[in-house]
């Protein structure tokens, strides 16, 4: 069964090239366009994985992880922080929030497509692209 | 029947009472709880100044002179208004050195001055002499006249009685006595005396109700009241014309005008008033509540004295009894013996109040003043040597006391019938008058000097010597009375009542025209001609600087020299007793920490002034000077460097109001330092978030750019329609990449003022109409209705082209953007008003929230949050197009219900530089 993996940030074209990405991968990929509805999929489908732009409407992307963090039926939930913003504070925000991973934009799709395939993998460590 | 036995039986209860007052007094003040911390006792005891010449002298002086008895009242009253000003500087001047009388503050005011201060005493115990004379005149004539009651006969002539029946000189023994227990029991150095304070207000009180209840009596009881008794008088044409103060009066004007300024000196120079006033004084604020009540005494004790003088001119018409009378002898007339006796009691206070603080404050300065500074000088007496000094400072006062009274009691004899009792009061009032020019010209003047003053005095007193005392004198035969009427030697213009041909006025003003001429001339020629010495130069600045200083340190700063700590013990002690001495010493050392006498405070120069003061207190401060010095090595400061002294003083205050404004103009360039980093923090802040914002916005487009590049670029694969797809997101996100970059160079060319205008002659409706073809399409692929409400032809607006166009496509795509997603709708309209131009954008969207109103103009702001599909822009727009804008002269704003759209205004000036008001 393939691993279940949502995208939630309110960049189409963004979450357009990711949803390509991982598709291609073999995952099954859902979208939200702002934090209230990434909940709501998470909720609904239980992903194993859920990338979360920082700026979003209705909730940020800190929000929306410390939420899937404060339930323990979703502990095994991986969280990768996508953002414009790389500065060390709000990597360290990111991280302290429960992400397992933060990378700034723009990313290399190659890299990404590695974590995100280490991290539904194995327990891979936290880490910053 | 009223015996002589009851009359002096009453007396001797009445003064027994009085003594028991003073006791109770004096009890309680050495328990701490003084009786006379009041207000309303210190005003009762300032009416020490009604004697009994006011209680029988001014009904005499109004049987003579109708209303001519009132200046006397006048004077008071009006000086007392004064009194916050001058009294107060007095009160201060005189707390802070420690004053112990009329002539210590002379002499203490020009440079401590021995000479001055013995002057000061000789001039007021002579000039004062007639007063108390006069006193002992009224008791025994009162005396006289009750012990005949119910008969009513003028006493007979005083000298022909025998020498034993002589009650004026009994009378005057008998005041000695009770002044002496009064006020020289013990030694008090800042001579205060709580128990003679609270006896001098009760006696008050008795004078002022003995007055009235005749009043009451004659105007109530003899006759209908007070018009009954006026209409009466009225219809005597002798009376009427007492009405009117100037017909009938001698000297008139000028003569009113003298006695209201003799009496307003009389107020504050007199040495009791002086006493009761200043020495006695508790607490400055007590000035407050005297200034009304005292006029107010005043006042209640002269009500009467008209009905009462018309009652007795119309009771004994054919003047066979003397108006000063006229107080007993009416109620003796009615034969009302209890009222009779009450008036002699009243009487016999006014008189006692007056004699007994006269002598204690007279006695002061002789023992002070006079006979101390003397007895320091001759060696052979070894005074400085002697141990305890308590007991002769005591002996000499008592001494004085009694000296004083019988010099009264002489003059009563020698000169006592010649004068109606006013007129013997008015005699010393004049000589008081001569330490006015010394004192007031003291106290406001620095440059009086004791030369000055002691020219001046010598001079007044020495008029007022020739033209007051002497006739006097002559008029009673002492002297021959060809003096007053030829003159000296024959010489006419020396006349002591016409002096140097000065007639027409009356004796009082004529002496006070002549005194006052010499005194105030001597005073200020001779201070101005010479020089003063460091003494007086320091002196002088204490007194009028007095509200200027801190503290009772004041003197200190001027002397320099080595003493030691037992020597002005031992001083204190010899003079003031060593407990008194041991409590000053004690609270001297407390002040410092110390704990006397274990713990010696240093002996420097303050506590060789605090000697020096605690000194003052018991034998003045020209005495204490010449003790202190006597103990202590003093090097004697020059003029020139008591002057650089008050020259560093008054620079420090130069120097510290300096500071100060420095302090407060370094205060206000903080705030304003603080300000600016504020400002300068906040720009900063802006900036980063400028650049982080820029950045961010630079880093999205270039993430969706980088991403689909890899795709395409890794996967040769990716299907035709996929490849054109991300090609065109692509494209599409680099024009908003190139887009972005433009608006921000564009902002930042505006922002520093570098932005390149083209001005020239716009129309607005051509803008608008091109714009909204230039849209056309776009409107046309959202399927938005658009309606354009254009006037047809409206004037033109100076602006930049370009500019205006860029303002419409921003507008016109925000309502594009926000308008509502399937029934879009823009209005758009053009108005000219008010020499302005109004363009209106409105959408049908969901409108702007009143927080974002404000927002949606600042640089990146985008309403983000409410919207679920994030708009797509640079979030510079607005803020763009309110500067293009505002360079034209017009303003750029939003009006907006959330959920019925948004209207964007701006409007512009179609004047060539006008500017839009609306």
């Amino acid at each position: 069964m393939s691993k279940k993996i949502l995208i939630a940030d309110d960049e189409p074209n963004i979450v357009a090239a990711i949803e390509f990405l991982l598709q291609r991968g073999g995952y099954e990929v859902s979208v939200a366009h702002d934090g209230e509805n990434a909940l709501k999929l998470v909720e609904a489908c239980v992903p194993d994985l859920v990338i979360l732009d920082v700026m979003m409407p209705q909730k940020s992307g800190y929000e929306v992880c410390a939420r899937i963090r404060e339930r323990a039926e979703w502990r095994h939930i991986k969280v990768i922080m996508l953002s414009a913003k790389g500065r060390d504070t709000e990597v360290n925000k990111g991280l302290s929030m429960g992400a397992d991973l933060y990378v700034t934009k723009p990313f290399s799709t190659r890299e990404l497509m590695a974590k995100i395939n280490g991290l539904l993998e194995k327990n891979s460590r936290p880490g910053f692209v | 029947m009223l015996h002589s036995t009851t009359v002096i039986l009453a007396s001797f209860a009445y003064l027994g009472l009085l003594f028991a007052i003073a006791f109770y007094a004096d009890e309680r003040a050495d328990a701490g709880r003084p009786v006379i911390a009041s207000p309303y006792i210190y005003s009762l005891s300032l009416a020490v100044y009604a004697t009994a010449w006011t209680f029988y002298g001014s009904v005499g002086r109004a049987a003579s002179d109708g209303v001519g008895f009132l200046p006397i009242y006048i004077g008071p009253t009006l000086m007392i208004a004064l009194w916050w000003v001058i009294m107060r500087k007095i009160l201060r001047i005189s707390k802070v050195n420690r004053i112990t009388s009329l002539a210590d503050f002379i002499a203490s005011r020009y440079g401590k001055s021995a000479l001055l201060g013995g002057l000061v005493t000789v001039i007021a115990v002579i000039g004062i002499l007639p007063y108390i004379s006069l006193q002992l005149k009224a008791i025994s004539s009162s005396y006289a006249i009750l012990v005949q009651y119910p008969e009513i006969i003028m006493p007979a002539k005083v000298d022909a009685a025998p020498f034993r029946e002589d009650t004026a000189l009994w009378v005057a023994l008998i005041l000695a006595a009770f002044t002496i227990a009064f006020g020289t029991r013990h030694l008090d150095a800042a001579e205060h005396h709580p128990g003679l304070v609270s006896a001098i207000a009760f006696e008050s009180l008795v004078k002022l109700l003995a007055f009235v209840a005749v009043g009451v009596f004659v105007t109530f009881g003899m006759y209908d009241g007070f018009g009954d008794l006026f209409a009466r008088a009225a219809a005597e044409p002798k009376l009427r014309s007492m009405l009117t103060p100037f017909e009938s009066v001698s000297g008139s004007y000028a003569n009113w005008v003298w006695l209201t300024i003799l009496s307003m000196m009389a107020i504050m120079f007199l040495p009791r008033q002086f006493q009761v006033a200043v020495i006695e004084n508790m607490d400055e604020k007590h000035l407050n509540k005297a200034i009304w009540l005292f006029p107010l005494y005043m006042l209640a004790i002269n009500v009467f004295v008209l009905p009462i003088t018309f009652g007795g001119l119309l009771r004994f018409p054919d003047g066979s009894v003397d108006a000063d009378t006229f107080v007993l002898t009416l109620p003796m007339s009615e034969r009302h013996e209890a009222l009779a006796l009450l008036v002699y009691i009243g009487g016999l206070s006014a008189a006692t109040g007056m004699v007994i603080v006269e002598t204690i404050a007279l006695s002061t300065m002789v023992c002070n003043d006079l006979v101390i500074p003397v007895l320091l000088r001759l060696r052979r007496l070894r005074l400085n040597e002697r141990r305890d000094m308590t007991g002769l400072l005591l002996a000499i006062r008592r001494g004085a006391i009694i000296l004083i009274l019988l010099l009264g009691y002489l003059y009563f004899k020698l000169a006592g019938e010649a004068y109606a009792l006013v007129s013997i009061g008015l005699i010393s009032f004049a000589a008081v008058a001569q330490f006015a020019p010394a004192i007031l010209g003291g106290i406001f003047w620095k440059g009086g000097t004791r030369a000055g003053a002691l020219s001046g005095l010598l001079a007044g007193f020495a008029i007022w010597l020739y033209t007051l005392f002497l006739p006097a004198l002559a008029r009673s035969g002492w002297m021959p009375i060809g003096l007053l009427e030829h003159g000296p030697f024959g010489i006419e213009l020396l006349k002591p009542l016409q002096l140097f041909g000065l007639a027409g006025l009356d004796q009082i003003s004529h002496a006070m025209i002549w005194s006052m001429i010499a005194n105030i001339g001597a005073y200020v020629l001779v201070s101005v001609s010479f020089s003063p010495s460091a003494d007086e130069h320091r002196q002088a600045s204490l007194f009028v600087d007095v509200f200027k200083q801190t503290g009772e340190t004041g003197g200190a700063r001027f002397w320099r020299g080595t003493a030691s700590v037992p020597e002005l013990y031992n001083l204190l002690a010899r003079f003031l007793g060593s407990a008194t001495a041991d409590g000053a010493f004690r609270e001297y050392a407390s002040a410092r920490g110390l704990n006397w006498p274990a713990e010696r405070p240093v002996a420097d120069a303050e506590l060789v002034h605090f000697a020096e003061v605690q000194l003052a207190g018991a034998i003045g401060s020209a005495s204490a000077r010449v003790m202190v010095a006597s103990v202590v090595k003093e090097e004697a400061l020059t003029i020139d460097e008591v002057r650089e002294i008050l020259d560093e003083a008054s620079q420090v205050v130069v120097y510290s109001h300096r500071l100060e404004q420095k302090s407060r103009e370094l205060e206000a360039a903080t705030a304003e330092l603080r300000e600016a980093n504020d400002r300068l923090k906040e720009l900063d802040r802006l900036k980063d978030d400028f650049v982080s914002t820029v950045t961010h916005e630079l880093r999205t487009p270039l993430t969706s750019i980088r991403a689909f590049t890899e795709i395409l670029l890794d996967d040769p694969d990716v299907e035709l329609e996929q490849r054109k797809k991300f090609l065109g997101i692509i494209t599409k996100e680099t024009e908003r990449l190139t887009r972005l970059i433009n608006q921000v160079l564009d902002l930042a060319k505006i922002e520093s003022g570098k932005a390149e205008w083209k001005e020239s002659a716009v129309d607005m409706e051509e803008v608008i109409s091109d714009t909204l073809a230039a849209m056309g399409q776009l409107f046309k692929e959202k399927n938005i209705e658009v309606q354009a409400r254009l006037p047809g032809k409206v004037s033109a607006v100076t602006a930049d082209l370009d500019r205006m166009i860029q303002v419409m496509l921003n507008l016109l795509s925000n309502a594009v953007k926000f308008c509502d997603a399937t029934n879009g709708r823009i209005e758009i309209a053009l108005v000219e008003r008010d020499r302005c131009l109004q363009v209106d954008v409105r959408d049908n969207g969901m409108g702007i929230s009143p927080q974002d109103q404000g927002e949606i103009f600042s640089k990146f702001h985008q309403v983000g949050d409410t919207l679920t599909d994030k708009p797509h822009g640079s979030g510079l727009g607005l803020h763009i197009s309110r500067q293009i804008v505002e360079h034209f002269g017009g303003r750029l704003w939003v009006e907006s219900d959330p959920g019925r759209g948004a209207c964007f205004s701006f409007i512009l000036p179609t004047g060539a530089a006008g500017e839009c008001v609306a």
